[in-house]
């Protein structure tokens, strides 16, 4: 049953992993870039709404949608003055912006919120009872609201984002940018308004991983977002980057990896557990699990 | 043979004329007391972080691969060192010695490690190479975390997790897992430091202008052609990889021994990121730019101080600018045509 | 230079036998190269089928083929870019088929590229450096160190770099980027560069391309002159009839991956399933150029 446990845990973790790592590979499949400030979008998603329940004590279901429209506009606003000058520098100065927003996010969370730990409350409480969970064979296994909601979640947002990137005409666009951004632009596709879109969509999606991972790991500081944002980042290099069943794939094994490797072998060698994992899987496909082999055209 | 020297040669002296200066500057201007505190306390990690952004730069400049996990490699150096420095302590009398044999140590151990994780990670390329990087910066940043090494008369205890060393009377924990090293005897000195970046300069310099170092920019160039002249791509990757690695142990090491404790997660993602900026702020393949990048921005965020919480806010605004200013249209036209003006002039 | 034509030796060309379009002079030499029922598939395509070839010592030979033959593929299997799926390559009767790419330039294969290939951001003198690599003898120490060996061997490198640069007159160039040449100086530089790795089969992957007229006429009589000089085999992919009727001695057509023809350059022109799947298209322009 602990395994059991574990397992669920696991994939709940790695559900939170797949939601923020759609966001790196969507905008890495179209602006070829690695987002590095995507983890910090996370940590002010969480800040928001953790003050739309304490100052305000708006109802969570709206407390969730002001995260997501605060972090839309904030991914948007990045992309604009930060990213869009930039389309035709090289990728490096790309990345080393990306870091700039990023230690620009954090230092601005750490002004406007101090480095003292706010505590997240538990959205997914039983009214009547407080509970916060279900129990299962007689104690012996124990799931929180927060794990379900959590896979549940997941599962809808890439049935949603599958559905959207494969039937509508956004989507449509977005897969025409990421394969070649000039036959795009000359078949009459406007790929800013593209790019700003895909950099809208994954914000949000950061903004609902945010809330889901505060609500999981209850202690918010400034940089929250950052360790999550390299371990999905790196779950979408797994999963191989710029596609999106590879960043859920990717998530749900880093995630159940990292539990059990917490649970079987060491929690302080957890991490260095899935980071050797990962480098194994990418010496055997060099490009991730579900990620395409591009031949070099000599 | 030659009497004008080339574009390379120049620009090589150009760069050591730049550091030497620096170096006598500082010195003098230490000398006469006339150096804040905040300077004199900076001079030896600014060295540290000048060799890791040129040994950055060779790896990211000159071998155009993206590297990660540098400060990994630092890590190594720093414990290795700080290891080699307290072994040595009531065998070597001389200071300076016990700097020197940190030094090699640190580089020694940096060098076999950047070649343990070169034969994965050269397989790989472009962002792939570079998360297997980072990836390999976590684990050795995860290993030292967790590592506890002894000595006493019977020589190194070791283990890892849990301190499980069964040492005798009078043997002392050097590695202390979480807790990193302590007690730290700070024997680095800036004269040392700038030894080492001159050593390094030379290294990359005379690397860079030779057979091996031809056929690494060859390999950033085009990999596939480099190939098909027969250069063993592979083994030049690994040089270039390896000799960076081993340079940013020896930077680790000095940058260890200016301080009295020392814990792995001082030289995290962060700092690999750090030293990353530096590189890319100084121009790719550029020396000279990365030791002036390296530099200034040890210093910013110490002569920021005054701002105090705006500090790091205001680095990372200044980061951002920079980088938009250097590559927007207007400035990159006017930066070309200045370079053409210049180079007609030298004809 | 002489009419190239005088210089070309009538063969008998029997499609079947390869031996065949080994010119009179090579014949009693074993040929450099020999392919045999090579082929190669992507995925489930097959790009090269039954590819059957052989050149002789100090032949020039040519590989055409319309648009998406599979001749540049061709070049990338002899050079193990990719590796054959199926069928040998001897390189001088010896097997390559544990090769690298970097171990077939060493064993005598040197080409160009269709997308031209140069190490852009050094100098066209690095570039021709290069290519001499492996016939540079110092090792990484004593580039560091600047022993007397760097020295030496770095003027040594120099002044074969200037003499090979001469074959295409482009000495003063040694200084410049190789990436700010001009279009056609670039295509000879790599040729040179190939040269540099001392090749006894030479590749040339469209060397006229973007190249006018006088351009191609003087190429021409560049790469006999390369031929005669190093006394080495050619073979090259060229769209440009004038310049492969012009030199080659033996031509090979490719047509969907697979050969159609095989013969002299006469026998070519006067073959039907050639004009019918190739020089059909195109013998309006042909006319012109003759």
């Amino acid at each position: 049953m602990s395994f059991l446990n574990s397992l669920i845990s696991g994939i709940s973790l790695g559900s939170i992993y797949a939601i923020i790592a759609l966001g790196y590979t969507m905008v890495y499949g179209i602006a070829k870039m690695l987002n590095f400030a995507h983890g910090d979008v996370i940590m002010v998603g969480a800040y928001v709404c953790f003050f739309a329940v304490s100052r305000f004590s708006l109802p969570p279901l709206l407390d969730v949608l002001l995260a997501v429209v605060v972090c839309t506009c904030l991914g948007m606003t990045i992309e604009k003055l930060a990213y869009a000058p930039l389309r035709a520098a090289p990728s490096l100065a790309v990345l080393i912006t990306a870091i700039g927003v990023s230690y620009f996010l954090q230092n601005a969370a750490l002004l406007l919120w101090t480095p003292n730990p706010k505590v997240f409350p538990n959205f997914f409480t039983h009214k009547a009872t407080g509970q916060t969970g279900v129990v299962l064979f007689d104690g012996a296994l124990r799931v929180s609201y927060v794990t379900l909601v959590t896979i549940l979640v997941c599962l809808a947002i890439m049935a949603v984002l599958t559905v959207f990137i494969s039937n509508s005409k956004l989507g449509k666009a977005m897969r025409a940018v990421s394969e070649d951004k000039d036959a795009a632009r000359l078949m009459g596709i406007n790929v800013n308004t593209t790019i700003s879109a895909t950099f809208a969509i994954g914000s949000g999606l950061a903004a609902i991983a945010g809330v889901l991972l505060c609500s999981a790991y209850p202690t918010l500081v400034p940089t929250t977002g950052s360790m999550p944002g390299i371990k999905a980042f790196t779950a979408a290099v797994f999963g191989g980057i710029g596609s999106i069943p590879g960043a859920l794939l990717g998530g749900l094994m880093l995630g159940v990896i990292e539990i059990l490797a917490k649970a079987y072998i060491s929690t302080q060698l957890s991490d260095a557990v899935v980071f050797g994992v990962l480098i194994v899987v990418l010496l055997v496909k060099p490009t991730g699990l579900l990620g395409k082999v591009v031949r070099e055209k000599v | 043979m030659k009497n004008k020297l080339s574009k390379a040669s120049r620009r090589a002296f150009l760069t050591c004329a730049v550091v030497v200066a620096a170096f006598v500057a500082l010195q003098s201007l230490a000398s006469a007391g006339a150096m804040s505190s905040m300077l004199r306390g900076l001079l030896v990690p600014i060295c540290a972080y000048v060799v890791m952004a040129i040994s950055l730069n060779l790896t990211v400049g000159v071998l155009g691969e993206l590297s990660l996990g540098h400060a990994g490699f630092m890590s190594v150096g720093a414990f290795t060192g700080v290891t080699a420095a307290a072994a040595l302590q009531n065998l070597v009398a001389s200071k300076e010695l016990r700097l020197i044999a940190a030094l090699l140590v640190g580089a020694i151990f940096a060098g076999i490690v950047g070649f343990l994780v070169g034969i994965p990670v050269l397989r790989l390329n472009g962002d792939y190479l570079a998360i297997v990087t980072l990836a390999f910066g976590e684990i050795i940043k995860s290993v030292f975390n967790n590592l506890y090494l002894g000595l006493d008369g019977h020589g190194f205890h070791l283990s890892l997790l849990d301190n499980k060393l069964r040492m005798e009377e009078g043997g002392r924990l050097i590695i202390g897992g979480p807790m990193g090293v302590g007690g730290i005897q700070k024997i680095a000195n800036f004269a040392t430091g700038f030894a080492l970046i001159m050593l390094c300069l030379v290294v990359i310099f005379n690397l860079v202008n030779s057979r091996a170092g031809r056929a690494i920019m060859a390999i950033r160039d085009n990999r596939i052609a480099a190939e098909s002249v027969g250069i063993p791509v592979t083994k030049y990757k690994m040089t270039a990889f390896v000799t960076s690695a081993a340079m940013a142990g020896a930077a680790g090491a000095l940058f260890a021994l200016n301080f009295s404790t020392i814990v792995a997660n001082k030289f995290d993602f962060n700092t690999s990121i750090l030293v990353l900026v530096f590189v890319v702020l100084g121009g790719l393949g550029n020396m000279l730019g990365s030791i002036v990048a390296a530099a200034a921005l040890t210093v910013l965020p110490e002569a920021l101080r005054q701002f105090a919480d705006y500090r790091m806010l205001v680095y990372a605004i200044v980061l951002i600018a920079v980088m938009l200013l250097r590559n927007s249209p207007g400035i990159r036209a006017f930066t070309e045509r200045a370079r053409i003006r210049k180079g007609g002039e030298a004809e | 230079m002489s009419d190239p034509n005088k210089r070309r030796p009538q063969t008998k060309m029997v499609p079947v036998q390869p031996r065949a379009i080994v010119p009179d002079r090579d014949a009693d030499k074993s040929p450099i190269l020999e392919c045999h029922h090579l082929g190669v598939d992507f995925g489930g395509l097959t790009a090269v089928n039954d590819f059957n070839l052989m050149i002789g010592r100090t032949e020039i030979a040519g590989l055409i083929g319309p648009n998406g033959a599979g001749k540049t593929t061709v070049f990338n299997l002899l050079t193990k870019v990719y590796q054959p799926t199926r069928g040998t390559i001897l390189l001088d009767g010896a097997d390559t088929s544990r090769m690298t790419t970097e171990q077939i330039n060493r064993a005598g294969i040197a080409r160009t590229f269709q997308n031209i290939r140069l190490f852009g951001n050094l100098s066209v003198e690095d570039n021709v450096k290069l290519g001499l690599h492996n016939h540079i003898e110092y090792g990484m120490w004593s580039g560091v160190l600047r022993t007397p060996r760097y020295w030496r061997e770095e003027r040594r490198a120099h002044e074969s770099a200037m003499e090979l640069l001469k074959i295409f007159e482009m000495q003063d160039l040694a200084g410049a980027k190789a990436g700010s040449l001009p279009y056609g100086a670039q295509r000879r530089l790599e040729i040179v560069r190939a040269l540099a790795t001392n090749p006894s089969l030479l590749l040339l992957d469209e060397p006229a391309a973007g190249m006018n007229p006088s351009e191609t006429a003087e190429l021409m009589d560049n790469i006999v002159r390369i031929r005669d000089l190093f006394q080495i085999a050619v073979m090259l992919i060229e769209h440009d009839m004038s310049l492969v009727m012009g030199i080659c001695e033996g031509i090979c057509v490719l047509n969907f991956g697979q050969v159609i023809a095989k013969g002299t350059p006469d026998e070519i022109k006067s073959d039907l399933v050639v004009i019918e799947a190739y020089l059909g298209r195109k013998d309006k322009k042909q006319k012109e150029a003759e």
